[in-house]
């Protein structure tokens, strides 16, 4: 069972950092933002690209970030200046950027990264060094927990968590507020001096660079880069956040930031349970959209049912008063009971 | 304060639809004038608002906010000049946040927005004693989420927050029009003691006569993009929804046709 966890875990982390990208166009924006099947890819190829020609993993992590960043700078640009439906300049932004991306990836569908340094190849090595895997393996041994590595989890939480109290800060600054309210109510922040269009253009920006990162450091975990590897990511952007929504709640920005990171785990753990259990690769898409759709539906059959509930409720309270009243009416009611039984 | 020279509007030019909303209207305010507008559906009140605080644009004339030309300012920036409350209570504020967020993102109006924390606790303190004047416990629920409010609060909030920076004009769109009489009756007196206060230049759209007549310095009537009639000084404050009833019959030869006017 571990032995399935714990790359769950670990590439769930990773992916947690899209999924708070999608947060922040989905729901901070209200921008249905489906660039980012492109601009995931945008980073995995801009890194694999500049790892495979002997850049720094580091330089090369934020250079894909920042592609990230303007591809959604220019899907913002499109609906503001263009007046382009939100959905339909993601989209067009996403296909602009598969052919973009196969021109960064020099025209190569695939680049392995198989023997270069990647960000996580240098850490382990600096890790190594330092021999806190013997530690932490001596005191997890007992319940099972050994993995080869260590290095790779903790620098995923550590980028991971950097990026979750950069947002947490960021949307309680005077500019994260005037972005918030933009999602919330463009009439009202316009209404106080605050510019929608460059905030929904950086707004966008920011989002998809977090996704780019994500997609960069995926690219350096698989070691490699694929250009259909963006495929459905919005879709599972979005599963990572109704989840964590759902089972973590949202009183706050902190708490929600931490929720989203939390589905974007449970997502990665519930899909290799269901390869485990002997679904194809191939089947994950279709799982992930049904995930998605129940996510989004049980709520509404609970509220629903929930409603009809207290309205029985309330009715049986009723009939109770009336049966117990005195005169006519306790009589009627009585009546059109056992009339209703004997129908 | 602000004046509009010859401002001129068409809707819809040259189709069968073609309606002027604003027919050459000039208006000049000066500092401290509290001016209520009134008149039937149709008659370019709202036009008149969205045109000076930059929602449309004129298609002739000019827009001119303390000697500034501001015709050609886009309105985020022009909001730096104007406070604007509206007609709809859920119009002025963001639901899905804090009171003392709101606050904050209305007090950033005149100013630059930065990477700083928006709500420090020297301006918390300064929201609370603002809140303390609408006299509704607001100033106790700083962290409760705007949503949770009632309309008549939001709309005290929404008047709160347009008001507190001293805009050169304060923009109200029928502002007490969606509430009941007693929500209403409560906003028109906040917007009588804030105007006060602060000596702000308004201006006020409204359907209720009786409160045309009750607020402000000067009044102005206006029918078919146009002002028919304007009041102002001893003769408004002697003015009776009668005499405009019978005013607004000589100019025009008709009965005002607006429903809740007449209602009100």
């Amino acid at each position: 069972m571990f032995s399935i966890m714990f790359p769950a875990v670990e590439s769930g982390v990773i992916y947690a950092l899209m999924a708070l990208g999608v947060y922040l166009s989905f729901r901070i924006l209200d921008f249905p933002d489906l660039t980012v099947d492109g601009s995931f890819v945008t980073g995995a190829g801009v890194a694999a690209i500049m790892l495979f020609n002997g850049q720094s993993p580091i330089l090369a992590t934020l250079a894909g970030m920042g592609s990230g960043f303007i591809a959604g700078c220019i899907t913002g640009v499109l609906h503001t200046k263009g007046k382009i439906n939100p959905l339909l300049s993601g989209i067009l932004m996403m296909i602009a950027l598969y052919s973009i991306n196969l021109r960064i990836m020099q025209d190569r569908p695939n680049i392995p990264l198989l023997n270069q340094q990647t960000i996580f190849s240098q850490f382990e090595a600096l890790w190594d060094k330092i021999g806190i895997d013997e530690a932490l393996s001596s005191a997890f041994a007992g319940i099972g927990l050994k993995p080869s590595t260590w290095a790779i989890m903790f620098l995923m939480i550590l980028i991971t968590l950097t990026i979750k109290f950069f947002t947490d800060w960021f949307l309680k600054t005077e500019i994260g507020l005037a972005l918030r309210a933009t999602g919330d109510n463009k009439q009202m922040i316009r209404s106080f001096s605050a510019d929608t269009n460059t905030l929904t253009v950086l707004g966008l920006g920011v989002s998809n660079a977090f996704v780019a990162l994500s997609g960069a450091l995926i690219a350096q975990y698989n070691s490699f880069a694929d250009i259909g590897m963006g495929l459905g990511m919005i879709i599972i952007g979005l599963a990572s956040v109704i989840i964590g929504e759902a089972l973590f709640g949202t009183k706050t920005i902190m708490r929600t930031t931490l929720a989203v990171i939390g589905g974007a785990i449970i997502y990665r753990i519930v899909i290799s349970i269901a390869l485990k259990v002997g679904f194809n690769p191939g089947d994950m898409k279709l799982i992930t959209a049904t995930l998605v759709v129940i996510a989004l539906i049980l709520p509404k059959i609970f509220d629903s049912q929930k409603v009809r509930n207290r309205k029985k409720r309330k009715r049986l309270d009723f009939e109770k008063m009336y049966a117990v009243g005195p005169g006519k009416e306790g009589e009627n009611v009585a009546s059109t009971k056992s009339d209703s039984q004997s129908i | 304060m602000l004046q509009l020279n010859r401002i001129h509007k068409v809707f819809k030019e040259g189709t069968l639809d073609e309606k002027i909303a604003l027919s050459h209207i000039n208006l000049a305010l000066e500092p401290g004038d509290f001016v209520t507008v009134i008149g039937s559906n149709g008659a370019g009140k709202s036009t008149l608002m969205n045109v000076i605080a930059g929602v449309l644009d004129p298609d002739v004339g000019e827009v001119i906010i303390k000697s500034k030309n501001v015709t050609n300012l886009p309105e985020h920036k022009r909001a730096a000049y104007i406070g604007r409350v509206f007609q709809n209570p859920l119009a002025g504020t963001a639901p899905s946040m804090t009171i003392e967020e709101n606050m904050s993102m209305a007090y950033a109006r005149n100013k630059k927005r930065s990477f700083r924390i928006a709500v420090s606790k020297k301006l918390r303190g300064f929201f609370q004693e603002s809140l303390e004047t609408l006299h509704l416990g607001l100033e106790n629920r700083l962290t409760a989420k705007v949503g949770l409010l009632s309309g008549g609060e939001r709309q005290a909030l929404s008047l709160l927050m347009a008001t507190f920076t001293e805009p050169k004009i304060l923009l109200l769109d029928e502002h007490t029009a969606a509430l009941d009489p007693s929500r209403a009756e409560l906003i028109t007196k906040l917007t009588k003691e804030i105007v006060l206060q602060h000596q702000l230049t308004t201006l006020m759209v409204t359907h209720n006569m009786q409160q045309a007549l009750d607020l402000g310095n000067r009044l102005i009537m206006m029918d078919k993009g146009q002002i028919i009639l304007e009041v102002s000084g001893e003769d408004k404050q002697n003015l009776t929804i009668e005499q405009l009833l019978h005013e607004f019959q000589r100019i025009r030869g008709t009965k005002m046709t607006s429903d809740r006017t007449l209602l009100s």
